[in-house]
């Protein structure tokens, strides 16, 4: 049997070796994972959301179990993007080549530029910016609105320049994600990475009091998969940009299931927080599953059930 | 580090706590008292997540390693119903444990499923040749587990319940406090936050050190979702640190009890 292509690209610069990454905040900077795998196997590593100053994070309990699925409020807990240059990303080079992605977030448009160009000068191979992590303050600021999402996308290219390839990570909540999607796209994003972590509540009914220490948090997991693939889809037909999809994939047949729909890398998230290998996995799985359907190169696969 | 445990046994050790061996020889080989693995109980995603279990012994000759449990979600129910013969999957050990004194005694002090940790901690130390004093508080007398196997390990041990069945009434830390500590000896527990705060306090006026094992809803187990978060002191301020990586044992006068 033929090796199947697993190799995708997400824009004229950057090349994946194959669609599975992971997804920012459940992979931590890659090094919590290299005791189970080859990093470098991986499309790429999409690091934790990396801001200007250290944060710490909200308080406690910030992750909660629902069905099928978890709903945290972690709150962009990170180093700063000093020691993730200095120390955390040679460390994750370390290990082997490694294709990195960083994920940036931010306040303010500034924010967003000089952790950009801070990590992109590190080397890293791409950049997502996190317009929409509901568990902060200003987290959904920018990815909620159209102007001021399109304002800081065309600040983050200007500052990078032309070519170098960044996406921008929505949720689909709020205003219609897809004028945000659109806007974006017009001011330079490469791509985008769909879904973030949709937001919900839980309620200790006994303590009469909510259960997450902020309060609200973000649910992810096999919970918020139709909706992800919704997501992806619509965006697909109506931009035809690169897109990562994302949102409980748990199995080869979930990978597939993105890159049909128009997604062309596929994000593990809370999937791996169950099983600690299932990228490497799932890298293993969709390459047996395409050999065994005779598909030569999974690029044929993507955006095949969002028409034309 | 991914382990398909077969289950050697199952047992009901009162009425909503059980203790589980499976097979697993390298984590038997390799786990300190302290450490825990990250448990499927389900073989759907259905609960989604794995549980945190303390180990509670090993027994390196046959391979075996032993979880103590409390029944008290879907997750655990499950667990609960995993039959002999069937494979788990867990991950471990994990997390850092217990530091203990090459000799010398040492006090354990356990609240309810809190003996899980500090049953493995108190045959480790018997294995080295310290003295083990063990304070074991629970509810009542049947949640008390284990009292025959800790009796054979030759320690000496201070029960108490909240009503009295067995031992002292009251709490386990109170308890403490009337029969005292002997002098230098570390201080290790295990038990619900409201008795870890309770016995930081007692500790701190005694002026002794101890090591807390912490417990907390925990996501990935190794460090890198950041979701079991416990507030420790640093100088003036606070940090958050990872239960799961940088503990789950801490030192008692680090962590900030809210």
């Amino acid at each position: 049997m033929k090796k199947p292509r697993l190799a995708v690209d997400l824009g004229p610069n950057l090349v994946l070796k194959n669609p599975v990454v992971t997804a920012s905040g459940t992979f931590g900077f890659g090094l919590e994972y290299a005791p189970f795998g080859d990093l470098a196997l991986l499309g790429a590593v999409v690091i934790k959301s990396v801001t200007r100053h250290p944060r710490r994070g909200n308080p406690p309990p910030r992750l909660v179990e629902t069905p099928a699925g978890v709903l945290n409020s972690i709150g962009l807990e990170n180093p700063g993007v000093e020691k993730v240059v200095k120390e955390i990303l040679p460390a994750l080079r370390a290990t082997g080549e490694v294709t990195v992605i960083g994920s940036v977030a931010g306040e303010t448009v500034e924010e967003y530029v000089e952790v950009s160009c801070r990590l992109a000068e590190a080397g890293v191979a791409a950049l997502e910016l996190n317009l929409s992590c509901p568990n902060v303050k200003a987290g959904t600021l920018f990815g909620h609105d159209p102007r001021l999402a399109a304002q800081v996308t065309r600040a983050v290219r200007e500052a990078l320049g032309d070519g170098f390839p960044f996406l921008v990570k929505l949720g689909v909540v709020g205003n219609d994600f897809l004028a945000v999607a659109r806007a974006v796209v017009e001011a330079g994003a490469t791509g985008l990475s769909l879904i973030n972590t949709l937001p919900g509540l839980a309620v200790d009914v006994k303590r009469r009091k909510l259960l997450l220490g902020q309060g609200t948090g973000g649910l992810s997991g096999p919970a918020i998969r139709p909706v992800a693939l919704w997501a992806v889809w619509r965006a697909y037909r109506e931009l035809r940009v690169p897109i990562i999809g994302m949102g409980g994939v748990a199995g080869v047949e979930d990978v597939l299931a993105f890159l049909l729909c128009g997604a062309r890398a596929v994000a593990v998230g809370s999937g791996t927080l169950a099983f600690p290998r299932l990228a490497w996995e799932l890298v293993e799985g969709l390459e047996q599953a395409l050999a065994k359907e005779g598909v030569e190169d999974v690029r044929e696969l993507i955006g095949m059930v969002a028409g034309s | 580090m991914i382990h398909e445990a077969e289950i050697l046994s199952q047992r009901r050790l009162a009425p909503d706590i059980y203790r589980l061996e499976l097979f697993a020889p390298r984590v038997a080989e390799q786990a300190q008292p302290g450490q825990f693995l990250m448990v499927r109980t389900s073989i759907s995603l259905d609960p989604f997540l794995r549980r945190p279990l303390s180990v509670n012994a090993v027994d390196r000759r046959r391979g075996a390693v032993a979880l103590l449990y409390r029944v008290v979600g879907r997750g655990t129910r499950l667990l609960a119903e995993r039959k002999l013969g069937k494979r788990l999957n867990v991950v471990g050990p994990l997390g850092r444990g217990f530091t203990v004194p090459l000799s010398g005694p040492v006090v354990l002090v356990a609240g309810g499923l809190g003996i899980a940790p500090l049953f493995f901690l108190a045959e480790v130390c018997r294995q080295r040749g310290n003295e083990v004093i063990l304070f074991y508080g629970a509810r009542s007398q049947e949640e008390l587990v284990l009292r025959r196997e800790l009796e054979s390990l030759g320690i000496k041990v201070f029960w108490a319940t909240d009503d009295g069945s067995l031992g002292e009434r009251g709490t386990v830390v109170e308890l403490l406090k009337k029969k005292g500590l002997p002098p230098a000896a570390p201080v290790y527990a295990a038990g619900p936050p409201p008795m870890l705060k309770a016995l930081a306090a007692a500790l701190k006026d005694m002026g002794r050190e101890a090591e807390f094992s912490l417990e907390e809803r925990m996501g990935c187990g190794v460090g890198a979702c950041r979701g079991c978060a416990v507030k420790v002191r640093e100088g003036k301020d606070f940090v958050y640190r990872r239960v799961c990586a940088d503990g789950p044992v801490f030192k008692a006068g680090e962590v900030v009890w809210e």
